[in-house]
């Protein structure tokens, strides 16, 4: 459906998709009425810094935004925060807002991201009891980070661990319970988690995996300890749970838009619905590198995809599909990952672990398909464009750290 | 504030007031200097906030890390003045400084 002549354009969100199509589409020269709803009360901003530098207290609030409040009045955008949209009436291009109110659009872009997943056990709702995905959530965490201060926290994904590590660095006293047999389980290999489980261990946090939760434990409102399946008990004053997000995809589904497991869109982000895109965390799309679909929660993702829309809304040629990437720093680490790393054959490790700086290579059937690169740009960036070529590469040289890693991607490059 | 001069691809020169402390790849992005991708926000993560330094500022602008001068490497259009935007951070002493942003980021 030809989209250019539209002249009211609506985006749902204002996380980093959402704010990166308010920006594509101002400069990809729309005119028109644009609206920016947003549930939460704060301007667009960075989410990664949350479990990062920022909860860590070294990172000034005004840095979180993408753009000051003036850039908003001055590209002209209106801005409403606080503000869940409720329904999409599609037959009349409406959207209704939670506190009354409605918006008509010509087309819309869906960027309602995701939400953490709620612990199913007793005593997930006492006070002490956070997840970790807005500034709000930061704002009620950070007074208790304080020295000595017992932390616990439920599940060791990127969230948690990056959440351990700077917890350590100001000195509580931190436990990881994890129900998988190893750390990160869901998203690497048994090499990095192993590195990562020894890391955290050496920094002085107790990581107990294979462990089920069986309740939290509370006096009056407030959690004092985890209390695990076999009975062991785990002071806590504070408790983190970060064991995964679900898309927020309602919104959609309810007004009748294809969803599984996230809002189907195609490699433009356009729904079911030609008038309708979705972008970042809530969206399931073609992943062109891995003949497959699915859901990506990343910043890359969001940026990528706010950006197809927009270019899809204004008749533009479909920007590049980069290779899915992904990073988390702990510690002095800085974790870089390139490509989807599921469905591997083969592993090469390039360097020593015990350097705290190597390369973990996932390939299937001798073509790179992914790499979690550890304090390691090179040998990510190289195998970012690698992977998108669809490269072969003789795991011999990958593990040989004698050849570089630029002359490495420059052969497989010229084959 | 500190005047940073961004000059893109064809010549155009963009001035900014910047605030001493932030970042050259921040003070683009807040003022929307065309050809400053930084998708990553700053974590020295994504090398798209490439620029070309100016030759009078190349001793002010601090030293590269390991980590940018690994990613650099690897990004396109390098040149002896190249540094990623968000390692620069802005102070008195670069006051008038000039950067040049590359053809593409990526």
């Amino acid at each position: 459906m030809d989209l250019t002549g539209a002249s009211r354009i609506v985006v749902i969100g204002g996380g980093q998709a959402g704010a990166q199509a308010l920006q594509s589409l101002r400069q990809g020269g729309y005119a028109g009425a644009l609206t920016l709803v947003g549930d939460e009360p704060a301007l667009p901003y960075q989410r990664p810094p949350l479990s990062k530098a920022y909860m860590k207290g070294e990172m000034a609030e005004e840095r979180l935004y993408f753009r000051p409040a003036r850039w908003y009045q001055d590209q002209n955008i209106e801005v409403i925060l606080s503000t869940p949209a409720k329904s999409i009436d599609r037959v009349n291009r409406k959207v209704e807002l939670a506190h009354g109110g409605q918006l008509d659009y010509d087309a819309l872009i869906i960027a309602t991201g995701s939400r953490p997943r709620v612990l199913p056990t007793k005593g997930a709702t006492l006070h002490g009891v956070h997840d970790l995905r807005d500034l709000s959530d930061v704002e009620r965490i950070r007074p208790n980070m304080i020295a000595g201060r017992k932390m616990v926290i439920i599940g060791a994904g990127y969230i948690g661990l990056e959440a351990a590590a700077v917890a350590r660095q100001m000195g509580l006293d931190v436990t990881v319970l994890e129900m998988a047999p190893r750390v990160l389980a869901r998203v690497t290999s048994p090499v990095m988690s192993e590195f990562f489980e020894t890391e955290h261990r050496a920094q002085g946090v107790q990581i107990i995996t294979g462990a089920r939760l069986d309740h939290l434990d509370g006096e009056g409102n407030n959690v004092t300890a985890a209390i695990r399946a076999d009975g062991t008990r785990i002071e806590a004053d504070i408790v983190l749970v970060g064991i995964g997000i679900l898309p927020n995809e309602e919104l959609a589904k309810d007004a009748g838009i294809a969803c599984n497991n996230g809002i189907l869109v195609d490699r433009d982000a356009r729904t079911s619905d030609p008038r309708v895109f979705a972008a970042g965390d809530c969206a399931s799309r073609p992943l062109v590198h891995y003949a497959r679909s699915g859901r990506l929660e990343s910043v890359h993702n969001a940026i990528e995809q706010g950006k197809l829309a927009a270019a899809a809304i204004l008749g533009k040629p479909r920007p590049a599909e980069d290779c899915p990437w992904f990073w988390s720093d702990q510690y002095d680490l800085k974790l870089q990952i390139a490509g989807l790393s599921q469905d591997y054959d083969e592993i090469i490790v390039r360097g020593d672990p015990k350097d705290r700086k190597f390369a973990a290579f996932y390939l299937r059937n001798g073509t790179l398909i992914a790499v979690d690169a550890v304090n390691s740009p090179a040998e990510f960036l190289a195998s970012k464009k690698l992977i998108m070529l669809g490269a072969k590469l003789a795991p011999d040289v990958l593990g040989d750290t004698s050849i570089s890693m630029k002359d490495i991607a420059a052969a497989a490059l010229a084959a | 504030m500190t005047k940073i001069i961004y000059v893109d691809n064809g010549g155009t020169e963009r001035v900014v007031e910047a605030a001493n402390g932030e970042s050259v790849m921040e003070a683009a992005v807040k003022n929307s200097i065309p050809g400053i991708d930084a998708d990553c926000g700053g974590a020295c993560a994504c090398a798209t906030c490439h620029v070309y330094v100016d030759a009078s500022f190349m001793d002010k602008v601090g030293e590269q890390q390991e980590m940018e001068k690994s990613m650099l490497d690897f990004a396109e259009n390098v040149q002896p003045n190249s540094r990623l935007s968000c390692q620069i951070t802005i102070c008195d002493a670069l006051d008038g400084l000039k950067v040049t942003t590359p053809e593409s980021q990526h």
